[in-house]
């Protein structure tokens, strides 16, 4: 279950959110979203409310954690093109 | 513009070191006897399903669906009731994935095809909406869904919906069934995928008694392709070093305490209850029922002359040969069901596994989920 | 249990197995393959009947979308497009002529009929097509749901192009964006906005599938264009009949950012909703480069992308390649429903 998509906030009128999702807009009520959100947030949606503000710095903290656990099931020493491939994707635009 | 956020969660070159590292955590293992672990998420199977991961997945690696698919969980009865309400000429709203669930005979679908006034909605504030656009006659809104999805009835609840506007709960709880499968004798389960965004309501600390309680460890973990292949990584390594604890893979989302505001209002207006899951067993405190403070939104009682005078709903053709309960146990696969794909299909589902699109029947129908698929290039 | 099938029920019009059930057991019984005629018994996208060295290729269609006005374009488009499309995909890029029959519900807006018909007027000049003849019913209130439109059109092929030719090794092409149309239409039924992003893709394509003739000739072993039913449909219909197997590439696949918003808000995959400006195409390899180029040289064909390839095994599968692993596309059966979970 949980549907949830996250999205971007560009408006807020009391409890009511304007939130735009890779161009698609939508209004979502923060009822229940328990911290204060402003425009810029990221949102997880889940059926038209707004459930957690997402910390933009925990997406950072998230691919690290993935690496962690990479480096962790490590027994051996990782291949060479596949750490090249992970060097590769950690330098796309985009990432912080 | 920068890349959205979720997107950063699926880079197939990560996907394939996790799949390595996956394979590499559980080569002491077999295929005769593998890993196996369980989630307890009709959305992680949708991902998993989605995304081809059991295509990939290394043969020592077991992972079950569980009773994760609150539409398959939402017992005939319950669903006898919603159409006893339609087939009195109320109007229902229902979420798209319940429409087409068979009672113990029929589906709200079938109410609608013979003439009932069956909605369908995308959220609760919709069905509050629609209510108020019609004062004149009751309008109720069949909750379905786990408690992520009982927040938002919860929320409209508080907020003074209309006079008309009544609802019917099917609304369950997840950690309570969680329980039960760690129970069942037949249950080999060595560790839980735990659903990210109900515990980013409820807070991952809610699995710290289970765990304690039972030694299983429970990861919590996201839906992204990424975060699903980390939580089995991070579930394989806990199996095999033997330690039994919580272990959140879905920071950006879940925090111990989870979303204090969220859970204030649900338990505001939800009480837990015992139940019958479909197929599973009676879960004590498995199901949310509404507080006699809201006793004037409670459909169940609103309308119970409605309920207590409907014809008895009959029963379904080979309802009895349905194996969606061990299957929702985790028991059995879809493919050990001797109606699967043949008398039971989308199309015409004697089970609810195979109605909803969280169903492991439905999602094994549509995505072809035995994992391996064969690709030949040229003709021999 | 869903209804049973002593009544008709939504899924009987979907477009899919029921429908082609329904239309097998209660129209198509006793068709038998004729020469000099492709008929019943074939359902490609039209039927056709030689004359000379040409053939003859007709089509016909009803229209029957809610609501009658989407952004992007109305029935009355839909209508034309449809027929022109249906033709073309069978090799007939230049359309003789179609019939329009309506069917009114009493107390629809006459300007309402203004817009619908200026639609069919525009559509009609894009393609070269005209409206020939045609018919006007109107039926009482509540009887009907606004308006019904049927189309039927004629048109010449020099090359009948079918829907089971596929061999091992084709490259599947697809002409533009995926989803547009059906995402649009169900983002407007749910109050989503996506400004000009989310717009149906409807048009004719008659022009742009003449170019691909013209520059691939006998090397388009097949076409068709993915309406109900998606991208998904098409190709398993494709696959079935030629005895083959199609692998796509998800990677490859073009979709707008807004349609996948959408698809990710509903929970629904673009490859299984309608697109109507869109075909399919299944070329042989060395052909694969003058074909891609004259789409893409076409104003309709700009994002023209090859999306995968054919393949011997699994017979009559379409599997998709997610770049994490790999899953089967199946058709859907039945409207699709938003999904809360």
């Amino acid at each position: 279950m949980c549907l949830g998509v996250p999205g971007r906030i560009v408006a807020v009128e009391g409890l009511l959110a304007q939130v735009d999702f890779w161009g698609v807009r939508r209004e979502v009520r923060l009822d229940v979203v328990d911290e204060p959100v402003a425009e810029g947030d990221w949102v997880l949606n889940h059926v038209g409310f707004a459930i957690r503000r997402i910390p933009p710095e925990e997406v950072e903290a998230t691919l690290a954690l993935y690496d962690q656990i990479l480096a962790a099931a490590e027994d051996d020493a990782m291949r060479q093109d596949v750490r090249g491939e992970l060097a590769a994707a950690r330098r796309k635009p985009g990432d912080g | 513009m920068a890349e959205p956020v979720a997107l950063q969660f699926r880079d197939p070159a990560r996907a394939r070191a996790l799949l390595e590292a996956l394979a590499r955590l559980t080569a002491h293992r077999s295929e005769g006897d593998p890993l196996a672990v369980m989630h307890v998420c009709g959305s992680h199977e949708q991902a998993i399903a989605r995304f081809g991961l059991r295509a990939a997945l290394p043969p020592t690696l077991r992972v079950i669906m569980g009773p994760g698919c609150p539409v398959c969980v939402t017992d005939a009865p319950e669903v006898d009731e919603a159409v006893a309400l339609a087939d009195a000429g109320l109007r229902v709203a229902t979420y798209g994935d319940m429409l087409r669930v068979p009672g113990s005979a029929r589906s709200l679908d079938d109410a609608r095809a013979s003439g009932a006034r069956v909605e369908v909605v995308y959220g609760v504030a919709q069905a509050v909406a629609a209510a108020a656009a019609a004062p004149g006659e009751p309008y109720v809104f069949f909750a379905s869904g786990f408690e992520t999805t009982a927040v938002a009835t919860a929320a409209v609840l508080l907020r003074d919906p209309p006079p008309n506007f009544f609802v019917l709960s099917a609304h369950k709880y997840i950690p309570p069934v969680m329980e039960i499968v760690a129970e069942m004798p037949e249950t080999r389960v060595e560790g839980f995928l735990a659903a990210g965004h109900a515990a980013a309501i409820t807070g991952w600390g809610v699995f710290e008694p289970f765990v304690a309680r039972h030694g299983i460890p429970v990861v919590v973990g996201g839906f992204e392709p990424l975060d699903i292949l980390a939580g089995f990584a991070a579930l394989a390594e806990l199996a095999r070093a033997g330690e039994a604890r919580v272990v959140n893979a879905f920071p950006r989302m879940v925090t111990r305490e989870g979303n204090r505001r969220a859970q204030e209002q649900l338990w505001a207006v939800f009480e837990p209850a015992g139940g019958q899951w479909r197929g599973i067993a009676r879960v004590p405190n498995g199901n949310l029922r509404l507080r006699a403070a809201f006793a004037a939104r409670d459909a169940r009682r609103r309308f119970a002359d409605v309920l207590a005078g409907a014809a008895p709903p009959g029963c379904a053709p080979r309802a009895d040969e349905c194996r969606c309960g061990d299957i929702l146990a985790g028991i059995a696969a879809p493919s050990d069901c001797a109606l699967f794909g043949g008398p039971c299909t989308p199309a015409a589902p004697v089970g609810a596994c195979m109605v909803s699109s969280e169903g492991a029947c439905r999602i094994w129908h549509e995505y072809g989920g035995a994992p391996r698929i064969e690709v030949r290039e040229a003709a021999p | 249990m869903s209804a049973p099938d002593d009544k008709i029920a939504l899924r009987h019009g979907a477009g899919g197995p029921a429908m082609r059930h329904l239309v097998e057991t209660l129209f198509a019984r006793g068709a038998r393959p004729e020469p000099g005629v492709i008929g019943l018994d074939a359902l490609d996208d039209g039927a056709a009947i030689r004359l000379g060295d040409r053939w003859l290729v007709f089509t016909t269609d009803s229209h029957v979308v809610s609501p009658p006005f989407f952004p992007g374009g109305d029935i009355g488009r839909l209508a034309v497009c449809g027929t022109v499309n249906d033709l073309a995909m069978m090799g007939a890029t230049e359309p003789l002529g179609l019939s329009l029959a309506l069917v009114l519900e009493e107390g629809f807006a006459r300007k309402d009929l203004e817009r619908v018909r200026d639609s069919i007027e525009a559509a009609c000049a894009e393609s070269g097509a005209r409206i020939l003849t045609g018919d006007t019913k109107v039926m009482g209130r509540g009887e009907l749901d606004g308006v019904v439109l049927n189309t039927a059109g004629l048109g010449f092929a020099t090359r009948l192009v079918r829907d089971d030719g596929l061999r091992p090794g084709d490259a599947i092409l697809c002409t533009g964006t995926i989803g547009d149309h059906g995402l649009a239409v169900m983002a407007h039924r749910h109050g989503l906005e996506g400004g000009a992003a989310l717009r149906s893709d409807v048009a004719p394509l008659n022009g742009l599938v003449a170019a691909a003739l013209a520059a691939g000739g006998d090397a388009i072993a097949a076409m068709k264009d993915p309406t109900r039913g998606g991208v998904a449909r098409a190709l398993v219909e494709m696959a079935r009949k030629s005895g083959v197997g199609v692998l796509l590439e998800e990677a490859a696949l073009p979709v707008r950012p807004a349609v996948r918003a959408v698809a990710e808000l509903l929970g629904i995959d673009p490859l299984l909703v309608a697109n109507e400006g869109k075909a399919l195409l299944a070329v042989r390899p060395a052909q694969e480069p003058a074909v891609l180029a004259a789409l893409r040289a076409h104003p309709l064909g700009r994002e023209a992308a090859r999306i995968g390839r054919c393949v011997a095994e699994p017979v009559g599968r379409v599997v998709l390649d997610t770049g994490f692993g790999r899953r089967l596309v199946v058709e859907p059966d039945g409207e699709l429903l938003p999904r809360i979970c």
